[in-house]
């Protein structure tokens, strides 16, 4: 039984290992499940007879708040594989446990929301924006969820590899990263399609 | 020891279980239609045999209820595609063949081909249960349009669109992990076309699976919501159901979710073909001691085809009123489809020309497989057409399309790719003439249900009827065809126990196969584990001067005949 190769090693005519191939395919098929949901957003919107005014309803500067949150973890998710690239462990974990904060405080913020809509007695049934709203938030914020389960990994149990196969770790947290950035990324157009358009 | 092959990573083992498990729903999905077919022939009489287990609440006295007739329309088409076919062709023949094909060691990342595995089984036992829910399975077509599937009753429906969510987390698993084993490990020498057609094919499917399953996922999501959570995704204003007015927020919109299903729905119809079409090629290229002609237009094809399937599925929706400009378009991008379909087709007849043919019962199926598939196809071209479309939809002659292409068509060279590599993967032969048997019978049987399927459909018989159409007039001539259908419907039943007999009595006691008995240049047959280096073109069939009549692809250089 041979071991598998590229595993680690770029193969040299396509220029990838297999695990940044398989995250780049993956995010390829999220997109399509995202542009499902803000493809069926704008058939409602647009056959709405009337819609609410989405600034009113929910929070602009909550969602600010959340925007710039989630863009700092990102930098320094960046920050922390080039420090793991660098082989600086110490770096590494301060950078990597930086970015689980800004997931979990990305996650506070959004239970309040939600439970302010709650307490005033908003509910996804209300009306089309708002069930969207939910919708599309909630299966953000699940893939928010995975993402902290991921870094948590790699910062805590799955840091181990780091001495017996230091390059295959730093692989790991850069396809990490590459999944968070994309988290970033989808609530970086979910915000002004749902807060501010 | 029987628990270590459940938690292997081995590709060969897990294509091993995706085979056993689809091979298991498609007997179920079977069953669910022969007592369909009862149903059709025979309405108002207890189901023979098996009806005292179809349950009380169900089928009382074993007669079917309307409400039953339902369930067991919308699970048949599911367990059918879903759970029965696509895992067969994509999860079995692919996980089995493509690392072997392209001499990979293994998928690219084993531990996730196990998990794709086990959603997969997740997803279909989801299934299953909710025959046992009250209210009993998803009864609303197994395309679920809503608002009919948003408003049903019980918790069927539900548990169909959580299936559903575990089987396209399979089928994503499965398709990044394809993608990723052609991309990255193919053996040193496999250059892009040298890979056998069958891998290909396997390609440009797990793109389809990998871009098109998503948006029944959100469809699912979204549809969750309206049932759980009470939003309006898919129920328009002023929505009345038996004359009461419907307390929701309402304006949603039903034809979003048609937009959402059909868009994985079309992409979904080449998930069927295109696995099969491979097969089919490796069986035609060996049994003709010939190179596939036209290879490289046939992958040319694929990649049309893989593309253009993603700009057509509206031609689902022509009777829904979305305009005539839409319409327009969809009939297009539909005729411009049917081209590399029939670029493939005629490339595999045309490679049956001047060869030598060994008709063995792999090659019987893949012979088969080619007039079936035609009359499936070209069958389509009227509903693709909106006008032909508006009399056509809906009726029996739809049902008889896609079985065609389904049924005699991809299932037949299901049959041929498991006659073909059954060698293989146990070191024995299957049996020949209980092979020819269940050949025949099938071919003959497939014919008499599904022909006669398009006279139906053309008198305006609709499909999805309890009564098979007793109770309307413009039925009543073409009724008498349902008895000789559902005849041949149990009849292709008895034959397939021919097979089923055929797999486990040659499992342990058929004639030893040789490493490689089909004589065939492809890497699934090379022996030993060493890493391999790969020479030539797929098909080196009867090149003159070499020795034998094939020149497999590990092979350095064709011995002379005279050297």
């Amino acid at each position: 039984m041979q071991a598998l190769p590229y595993t680690t090693e770029v193969r040299p005519d396509t220029g990838l290992t297999n695990p940044k191939l398989g995250i780049w395919l993956f995010l390829a098929s999220e997109v399509m499940l995202f542009g499902s949901f803000f493809s069926s957003y704008a058939l409602l919107r647009s056959g709405a007879q009337a819609w609410p005014d989405q600034s009113a309803v929910l929070s602009v500067p909550l969602g600010t708040l959340n925007t710039v949150i989630l863009i700092t973890s990102s930098a320094t998710m960046v920050l922390s594989l080039s420090a793991i690239r660098a082989r600086h462990l110490d770096r590494f974990r301060r950078y990597l446990r930086l970015t689980l904060l800004g997931g979990v405080a990305f996650l506070a913020v959004k239970t309040f929301e939600y439970g302010d809509k709650f307490s005033h007695g908003l509910a996804p049934g209300d009306d089309n924006f708002l069930g969207l709203y939910f919708t599309l938030t909630g299966v953000h914020a699940l893939h928010v969820l995975v993402g902290l389960a991921v870094n948590a990994y790699l910062l805590w149990p799955g840091s181990r590899m780091w001495r017996t196969e230091p390059e295959r770790f730093a692989n790991r947290v850069e396809v990490a990263g590459i999944y968070w950035h994309f988290v970033d990324v989808v609530w970086i157009v979910l915000f002004p399609v749902l807060y501010v358009l | 020891m029987f628990l270590k092959y459940l938690a292997s990573t081995d590709h060969k083992v897990i294509g091993l279980l995706y085979g056993f498990t689809s091979l298991l729903f498609l007997l179920v999905g079977f069953v669910l239609v022969l007592v369909i077919r009862w149903q059709l022939a025979y309405p108002g009489d207890p189901v023979p045999l098996i009806g005292g287990w179809l349950g009380e609440a169900n089928a009382p006295g074993g007669i079917v209820l309307p409400e039953f007739y339902n369930q067991l329309g919308a699970m048949h088409g599911t367990i059918m595609v879903f759970l029965g076919v696509v895992p067969l062709a994509v999860g079995a023949f692919g996980n089995y063949l493509v690392p072997l094909q392209i001499g990979a060691p293994d998928m690219a990342f084993p531990r996730l081909n196990l998990a794709s595995y086990w959603c997969y089984v997740a997803g279909g036992a989801v299934m299953l249960a909710s025959f046992f829910v009250p209210g009993g399975a998803a009864n609303n077509g197994w395309t679920s349009y809503a608002p009919l599937s948003d408003l049903a009753p019980g918790a069927g429906q539900t548990m169909w669109l959580a299936g559903m969510l575990f089987i396209i987390c399979s089928s994503l698993l499965g398709a990044l992990n394809v993608i990723t084993t052609i991309v990255q490990l193919r053996a040193p020498g496999m250059t892009w076309f040298r890979l056998p057609f069958f891998v290909w094919a396997q390609f440009i499917t797990a793109f389809l699976l990998l871009l098109a399953f998503p948006a029944l996922q959100a469809a699912a999501i979204l549809q969750g919501m309206d049932r759980l959570a009470g939003t309006s995704f898919f129920l328009p204003s002023g929505l009345a159901v038996s004359g009461q007015r419907l307390e929701v927020a309402g304006g949603g919109n039903a034809l979003l979710w048609q937009h959402l299903f059909w868009f994985l729905g079309h992409p979904e119809v080449y998930v069927l073909i295109l696995p099969a079409m491979g097969i089919v090629a490796e069986v035609v290229a060996n049994n003709t001691r010939k190179p596939l002609w036209g290879y490289r237009v046939m992958v040319y094809s694929l990649f049309v085809l893989g593309v253009l399937s993603f700009v057509v599925w509206a031609h689902h929706m022509f009777l829904t009123g979305m305009g005539t400009a839409v319409s327009a378009f969809f009939q297009t991008t539909t005729m411009i489809i049917s081209i590399p379909s029939v670029v493939i087709l005629s490339s595999l007849m045309l490679s049956l020309h001047g060869g030598s043919i060994r008709f063995t019962t792999p090659m019987l199926f893949a012979l088969a497989f080619l007039p079936m598939f035609g009359i499936g196809g070209l069958t389509g071209l009227p509903l693709g057409l909106a006008t032909t479309d508006i009399a056509l939809h809906d009726t029996n002659y739809v049902v008889g399309h896609f079985h065609y292409l389904v049924a005699p068509g991809t299932i037949f060279a299901l049959f041929a790719g498991i006659y073909h590599w059954f060698p293989r993967v146990t070191g024995r032969m299957l049996n020949d003439w209980l092979g020819r048997i269940h050949f025949a019978g099938s071919l003959v049987c497939m014919n008499v249900i599904f022909l006669p399927m398009f006279v139906q459909g053309l008198a305006g018989v609709n499909r999805r009827l309890w009564d098979g159409g007793a109770e309307y007039v413009h039925a009543q001539e073409v009724l008498y065809l349902n008895v000789p259908m559902s005849m041949a419907a149990f009849a292709l039943a008895v034959f397939q126990l021919f097979f089923i007999a055929n797999l486990f009595l040659s499992l342990r006691g058929g004639p030893a196969a040789e490493p490689n008995p089909w004589r065939a240049t492809t890497l699934e047959w090379r022996t030993g584990g060493e890493p391999v280096r790969v020479y030539r073109d797929p098909y080196a069939y009867s090149v003159p001067g070499a020795p034998s009549d094939f020149v497999p692809q590990y092979q350095a250089e064709p011995q002379r005949a005279g050297a």
